[in-house]
């Protein structure tokens, strides 16, 4: 009878997707348990927003893909509204305006562009497979830039990042000439002088700081040093669980949020590290191996997409951390402190649950 | 895993769009592989002295000075802990309340504090030294970030301005300025320890980890001084120059079985406790660093030289008359008309022109030798900074008038201390002891300069100096037999003697009978009409001089009867 739940239950769960999903998300509350020591309410917090996005994720796996196709559209256009309202009605919170109030709670709509954003695209292109033209990738392009603009003025150059690279990823999947890839490289690369134009001080700032972080060490410099300093002082084994200094004696700033991969490589070393690394290249493996399994073009995008953006969070947080790139507001994912961020990345593996699940059972 | 071998997705994914994909995963994650071995495996001992660099302090654990005690024990300077508050400017962003705030507390207006921290390019500035503990606490309790305190010692000194210019006292990096402070510093010091901590971001003590070396808190320094007798000393000095609307002035008083200095007294001086708007003139140890010409007071040693040799008897006479005497183009007077009198009397009654003539019989090397025999022309080594040696000119230049003006103290010139320590010759029978600014245990040898006989001879007329017919009756004490000379001389100013300016001074001990201190009183221009010593001068003396026996509790030897003083101005004068 349980044993019969049990299955009812974890029916459409893929099986190796969450079993690397629960070895990343247990690494990622011990790491937070060292690095929130002041706080040890966080613990907590994290374990039920991993709780409640977990639920999310079951559901998320028990609806088929038809479904979601079918709500892209007004999903993406309510989003798009919150995004609008955002700008009139935000919250302005540490200097951004992200929070939109709704009464009951406040929401970031810029975190649920990432998901919006792939499922739209991936409709689109699955709506006119049959004649893609360059037509259909100006309007693409067109649906990509506007929600990335209204959140990169928020401003949240991380979140846009995340919202561009998930279109992005739609819209190479979907074929786009390699032509137009080298023609867009070369318009962004001659836009680069404007763009440096159009961006803050402060994001300037983190850009030079990069390449010469000694030339600022107390301000914009401090993070990308400090952090540096952590991940090299755990060396080959790490200083053990709990024994990070720089991370107990408070010199890592941000550390149970952006910067926690900095605690984490500190404590449990190069082998850790590269432990962590091996986690995500085989959860991003999992994840194209559902998108090429993906029955339809609209599941093979948005699993593609999903799965690349997820790789695309890891690389430019650790990037970042490890003193590679410049300093963005990307999470870890699955191990960063944060709701918000923990339930988008659920859905989406939901998603990827589902399309997994649900392969066989389309029509082709 | 090679997805691009699937057929459906082969269909609308061109081979080299996978690969493209796969490639650039690859290569992302080789580089972060690369970078996590560079960092933690190749470059993890630079990153990691880094790190330690970060949270592992050496700090300085500073040793508590060493007190000074008066010879009994009585504390004279004391250090107390205090904090220091200091900041880094570009830290500290206080709210207009607590700005407010810190300002009462710190005694500073919220515009100054400001201004502090306004000096960028700083990563320290002290806002405040040395304020007391409980203050200091208060400020912490404001919880200003950027903002720290250091703890110090301050110097404390209860005797305040009285014994100010034997201790001196400390900079505010405690370490001595002047005095005691200064010349005893390597004992009163110790030496500060450190200790390895290690902090956090803030700079706060997280966990103390090893001790490096511990600090050595400085000894204690016991003084030759009696608390007591300083005290005593500097009162009456301060009535004495008020009364007398004098410039300065000093006592000394020095034990004459030890040769310590039990007390050293200057007027005018200063509360080392409080030091702003303090004067040069008032930081200067005079009895110590200024010389002046001493007068009458050094007639004993020419008399004690001419006994010595056997060319006088106490009781030789002496003529003086015509009262004046003339060597080459000048003329020596005396104050008083005396046909003649004896080598006693011209001490008692102070005689310039019998003691020139004296004089003259002696050679000018072996008065030299007597002068310098008894420790003038020679710093007295005490160890004080700037103590001076006085002019003692080589006898090969004397011109006999230089000779005769010498024997009465003139064209010669000695420090408070050195004439005391030069009396203490005659107190002990002829020997000369080294003085002492700290508690001696065993007295240092002592080096014999005259005869025993002589030096009694001398104790005997400068005990006739203070009696009726001397010029010192007002250095009498009920219940004592007193010794000692008066001396008043004009001081120079500009190379010539100047009518109107005197100093008055009196060296003398007690009790006579088995002397016991010496005290030396000088009043540096005394401008209320009396100037000779044994005025202005003696009955200081005799106010101390009665003191310190009584609390050295020393037995009497003379009798218990009131003093008959002369009235008023008709007292023997001396010789000016």
């Amino acid at each position: 009878m349980i044993r019969r739940l049990l299955e009812r239950l974890t029916a459409k769960i893929d099986g190796p997707l969450f079993a690397l999903v629960a070895c990343v998300l247990a690494l990622g509350l011990a790491t937070l348990y060292s690095a929130a020591y002041q706080a040890p309410g966080r613990v907590g917090a994290q374990a039920l927003n991993v709780l409640l996005a977990l639920v999310l994720m079951w559901v998320a796996a028990q609806i088929p893909p038809q479904v979601f196709m079918r709500y892209a559209l007004p999903a993406f256009v309510l989003v798009l509204v919150m995004l609008a309202g955002v700008a009139l009605f935000g919250d302005v919170r540490n200097g951004a305006r992200r929070w939109l109030p709704l009464g009951f709670a406040s929401v970031q709509p810029s975190e649920l562009m990432k998901v919006a954003m792939p499922l739209m695209l991936a409709r689109y292109f699955h709506r006119h497979e049959a004649a893609l033209r360059l037509r259909e990738y100006v309007v693409a392009f067109a649906l990509l830039a506007v929600p990335t603009a209204m959140i990169a003025r928020q401003p949240d150059l991380g979140t846009a990042l995340l919202v561009a690279a998930a279109g992005f990823y739609v819209i190479f999947l979907a074929g786009l000439s390699w032509k137009v890839i080298a023609g867009g490289s070369a318009v962004v690369l001659a836009s680069l002088p404007v763009l440096w134009g159009v961006l803050h001080d402060y994001q300037r700032r983190r850009f030079l700081t990069l390449i010469d972080p000694s030339s600022d060490p107390l301000g914009a410099g401090y993070h990308i040093i400090q952090s540096t300093i952590a991940v090299g002082s755990g060396g080959i084994t790490g200083k053990g669980w709990l024994g990070g200094t720089q991370t107990h004696l408070e010199f890592i700033p941000e550390r149970a949020t952006d910067f926690i991969f900095a605690v984490y490589s500190e404590e449990f070393g190069l082998i850790g590290a590269s432990l962590l690394l091996v986690l995500y290249l085989a959860l991003i493996m999992r994840g194209l191996m559902i998108a090429a399994n993906a029955p339809t073009f609209f599941t093979r995008l948005l699993a593609g997409s999903i799965t690349l953006t997820f790789f695309t969070y890891a690389v430019v947080n650790m990037g970042m951390v490890s003193g590679l790139l410049p300093v963005v507001g990307v999470p870890l994912p699955l191990i960063s402190y944060g709701g918000t961020s923990l339930v988008t990345l659920f859905l989406s593996i939901g998603i990827l649950m589902s399309i997994q699940h649900h392969r066989a059972l389309v029509q082709t | 895993m090679n997805f691009a071998a699937s057929p459906v997705l082969a269909l609308t994914l061109p081979t080299w769009r996978s690969r493209l994909l796969l490639y650039v995963f690859i290569a992302c994650f080789a580089v972060l592989l690369g970078r996590a071995v560079y960092l933690q495996g190749l470059n993890n001992d630079f990153l990691q002295a880094k790190g330690e660099s970060r949270y592992s302090r050496v700090i300085e654990i500073p040793a508590n000075r060493g007190r000074i005690l008066d010879r009994n024990g009585e504390a004279l300077a004391i250090s107390t802990p205090v904090k220091s508050i200091w900041a880094i400017p570009g830290e500290v962003r206080p709210s207009e309340r607590q700005l407010a705030r810190l300002g009462a507390l710190l005694e500073m207006s919220p515009r100054e504090i400001e201004n502090r921290l306004a000096e960028t390019g700083r990563d320290f500035v002290f806002l405040k030294r040395q304020i007391p503990p409980e203050v200091a606490e208060r400020v912490a309790a404001l919880h200003i970030p950027g903002l720290f305190q250091n703890r110090e010692y301050r110097r404390y000194y209860p005797s305040g301005e009285v014994a100010a210019h034997v201790l001196g006292f400390t900079g505010v990096d405690d370490i001595g300025q002047e005095g005691v402070e200064l010349a005893f510093q390597d004992g009163l010091a110790g030496k500060p320890g450190s200790r390895r901590v290690i902090k956090d971001r803030l700079g706060q003590t997280v966990e103390d980890v090893e001790s490096i070396k511990a600090a050595q808190d400085g000894h204690d320094l016991a003084l030759a001084l009696d608390a007591r007798i300083q005290n005593l000393a500097f009162s009456q000095l301060k009535a004495a120059v008020a009364q007398h609307r004098a410039k300065a002035g000093g006592v000394v008083v020095v034990d004459v079985d030890t040769g310590e200095l039990l007390a050293l007294a200057n007027f005018p001086t200063y509360n080392p406790n409080n030091r702003h708007k303090l004067a040069g003139a008032q930081l200067r140890n005079r009895a110590l660093t200024d010389t002046f010409e001493p007068g009458s007071t050094l007639k004993p040693f020419t008399v004690a030289l001419a006994l010595e040799g056997g060319r006088v008897r106490p009781d030789s006479v002496i003529q003086i008359a015509p009262g004046s005497l003339s060597i080459g183009a000048s003329t020596i007077h005396d104050a008083h008309f005396e046909r003649s009198l004896t080598v006693a009397q011209i001490i008692q009654k102070s005689s310039n022109v019998g003691a020139a003539k004296i004089a003259l019989a002696l050679s000018a090397e072996s008065m030299w030798e007597m002068f310098r025999d008894v420790g003038f022309g020679a710093a007295p080594g005490l160890g004080f900074p700037g103590e001076a040696a006085g002019k003692l000119r080589p006898y090969r230049n004397w011109r006999p008038i230089e000779q005769a003006t010498m024997s009465y103290g003139h064209g010669i010139s000695v420090s408070l201390v050195q004439l005391a320590r030069a009396y203490s010759v005659f107190a002990r029978d002829g020997e000369l002891i080294p003085l002492s600014m700290l508690r001696v245990d065993m007295p240092p040898p002592a080096r014999r300069v005259m005869a025993r006989r002589t030096a009694g001879a001398v104790r005997a007329m400068l005990e006739m100096a203070v009696n009726r017919g001397g010029t010192a009756p007002r250095a009498q004490i009920m219940g004592y037999r007193v010794a000692g000379k008066t001396g008043t001389a004009h001081k120079q100013e500009n190379g010539v003697y100047a009518a109107d300016k005197y100093v008055s001074s009196f060296v003398g001990f007690a009790p006579a009978s088995h002397p016991r201190l010496v005290i030396a009183v000088m009043i540096d221009e005394p401008s209320a009409g009396r100037y000779y010593g044994g005025t202005v001068a003696a009955p200081v003396f005799a106010q101390v001089m009665a003191g310190a026996l009584r609390v050295l509790d020393v037995p009497p030897d003379g009798p218990m009867q009131p003093i008959e003083l002369p009235p008023e101005g008709e007292e023997v004068k001396e010789s000016v």
